[in-house]
């Protein structure tokens, strides 16, 4: 089951359900569970994991364009086709802005001297590291890239494919730690997951960018729920919207002096306070019905 | 004109709250851009009153015309991005790149505009502000940031204010970039965690990347004392100023829950906020 924690605002606790969710799966189930942290901007997941094992890191490569200045001709077609501005044809040479390369292989195509040719150059760091039953795996956009989507896809995809669960059930749990916000970056973590469990605060800020949320995922058709947390710190406005909607509020984890002061130090809440180990357990057991 | 851009890093440590507050605090003084154009919330806290509506368009997206298609399978062979299947556009991955249109030899795809979201034009009580709206899952949050940037910028050249306070969106990539570029100030809001302070660093190295001089505001400073004693240390190691020590108050969330901003509703945080803002001031100047 691929599960993806998203939530619209940032800092309403998504690192905290992951990590929480996954350990405590992999303790009730004694199988290996991954989280794939898909915030390459900030990823935060690993940091809860002070004594994990780093099994492999790999750079992740986008495809840039390479001229061959002997072959131009300056005609400036593949610069008036890119999409990006990407590339800006020059009386004598051609420039290329490869930050700014979505990598589609127009100018390539559309060069009548065949002059484009595809290079490739890093735009970020992928890491996989083990931790008592738990794997994780985390990519690290470079400092100054803008675009988030090829790094996230190949999170996902090490993530996925290559689980070492396959091997034993077909299948694996995945648990998916999405970036805040609603646009791009977000659409490419939750997509092709099996379910998306919103986290969302119970203030009009919380409730603002949870409603935006929830209609992406309306149009992804990825079947949703809640989890409230640092329930008691605002109103009730959250609650009042999902019981307008019907929509299922499957947790609610308190405003806690305790727990956020060991989300502060970076230890995963649910290993001081045993208690709530079932109580995630049976949620991902929840979420498996609501799947099925 | 000056540009202060606030931005974090983490999502959550209290931006739309302080820059609301450093509105009040500038109140008719500069114009307010809320650029976190994918969960925007200093709205709800200003409370705008929209003077003028801007459609703002994003990528072109492919469109296939079922008509002229001879279902021969090249755009699908050469889109990059998984967007055709079964001879239809994914409009949620297409990236409007245009090579299935340069490559279909029936002529059958076309390129369009196509709407992915708002930009406003409003009044305040304390100001002009300038904030948008992204379509759900939209594209492009940095080319619609670059947008509400300029009309902030205009607004406040037409209304002969000085300073614009950009209110950023967490994280280090595309529409952090946008808010940060040309900024003549950044001010970096974290608070006392292991993973703010992680994220502190990658948003400080993204600031000097770009040479954006930053300043850092400690949020709820008082909650892990050795953790802020770390974020000291670190900014002291760099030499970027802390601007601000602002403590943990239930005002700000009561401030939230009233649409009113801190510095309204009083308190510890507004009295730090305030101070903050004089180190702000002259930091621009």
């Amino acid at each position: 089951m691929k599960i993806s924690i998203a939530s619209g605002k940032g800092g309403t606790g998504k690192t905290l359900v992951a990590t929480s969710l996954a350990v405590s799966r992999a303790l009730q189930t004694g199988r290996t569970i991954t989280i794939a942290d898909c915030d390459v901007e900030e990823p935060n997941s690993f940091l809860f994991f002070p004594d994990r094992v780093l099994s492999g890191s790999k750079q992740c490569h986008v495809s840039v364009p390479v001229i061959d200045e002997e072959k131009c001709s300056h005609c400036g077609k593949c610069a008036d086709f890119c999409a990006y501005h990407a590339l800006a044809a020059l009386p004598q040479t051609v420039l290329i802005f490869p930050e700014l390369c979505h990598g589609c292989g127009g100018c390539s195509i559309i060069c009548p001297e065949k002059a484009v040719g595809e290079g490739v150059r890093p735009v970020g760091e992928i890491f996989q590291a083990v931790c008592r039953g738990v794997r994780i795996v985390w990519g690290e956009l470079a400092v100054g890239e803008a675009r988030t989507t090829p790094l996230i896809k190949a999170v996902k995809d090490l993530a996925m494919k290559e689980c070492p669960e396959n091997d034993v059930r077909g299948d694996c749990d995945v648990i998916v730690d999405c970036p805040p916000g609603t646009s791009c970056s977000m659409v490419e973590s939750v997509r092709d997951t099996d379910f998306c469990l919103l986290v969302t605060e119970p203030t009009p800020f919380g409730l603002y960018d949870l409603d935006i949320a929830l209609k992406v995922l309306e149009k992804m058709k990825i079947p949703r729920a809640v989890l409230v947390n640092k329930g008691g710190m605002g109103d009730r406005g959250v609650y009042d919207y999902l019981e307008k909607r019907g929509i299922p509020l499957l947790m609610e984890i308190p405003m806690d002096r305790r727990i956020a002061e060991l989300y502060s130090r970076g230890e995963i809440f649910v290993n001081s306070m045993p208690q709530w180990q079932a109580r995630f357990a049976g949620l991902m057991d929840r979420i498996e019905e609501m799947v099925a | 004109m000056k540009q202060m851009a606030v931005v974090s890093g983490k999502g959550g440590t209290g931006k739309t709250s302080i820059v609301a507050s450093l509105a009040a605090l500038a109140c008719g003084r500069a114009v307010f851009a809320d650029c976190d154009v994918d969960a925007p919330d200093l709205h709800l806290i200003l409370r705008p009153e929209i003077r003028e509506e801007r459609p703002f368009f994003g990528i072109k997206r492919a469109f296939i015309d079922a008509e002229k298609c001879i279902q021969c399978g090249s755009c699908m062979e050469a889109c990059r991005f998984s967007a055709i299947k079964d001879f239809k556009v994914d409009c949620a991955r297409c990236e409007g790149c245009g090579v299935c249109s340069l490559v279909c030899p029936a002529d059958s795809v076309s390129m369009a505009d196509s709407q992915a979201g708002t930009a406003y034009q409003s009044e305040t009580r304390f100001g002009p502000m300038v904030h948008a709206e992204l379509f759900p899952g939209e594209e492009a949050s940095g080319k619609l940031v670059a947008m509400v940037r300029e009309m902030a910028r205009d607004l406040a050249a037409t209304r002969n204010l000085d300073l614009v306070i950009i209110d950023g969106s967490p994280g280090i990539g595309c529409p952090v970039i946008a808010s940060l570029t040309g900024a003549d100030l950044a001010l970096v809001v974290t608070e006392p965690t292991i993973t703010a302070e992680h994220d502190l660093e990658r948003i400080l190295l993204a600031a000097a990347h770009f040479g954006i001089k930053a300043a850092v505001c400690i949020n709820k400073y008082d909650l892990n004392a050795e953790a802020a004693r770390q974020i000291e240390d670190l900014c002291a190691d760099r030499g970027i100023m802390v601007a601000g020590r602002l403590p943990y108050h239930s005002s700000v969330v009561l401030a939230m829950t009233e649409g009113r901003t801190v510095v309204e509703v009083g308190g510890p945080v507004a009295a730090a906020i305030s101070e903050m803002w004089c180190f702000l001031e002259s930091a621009l100047n």
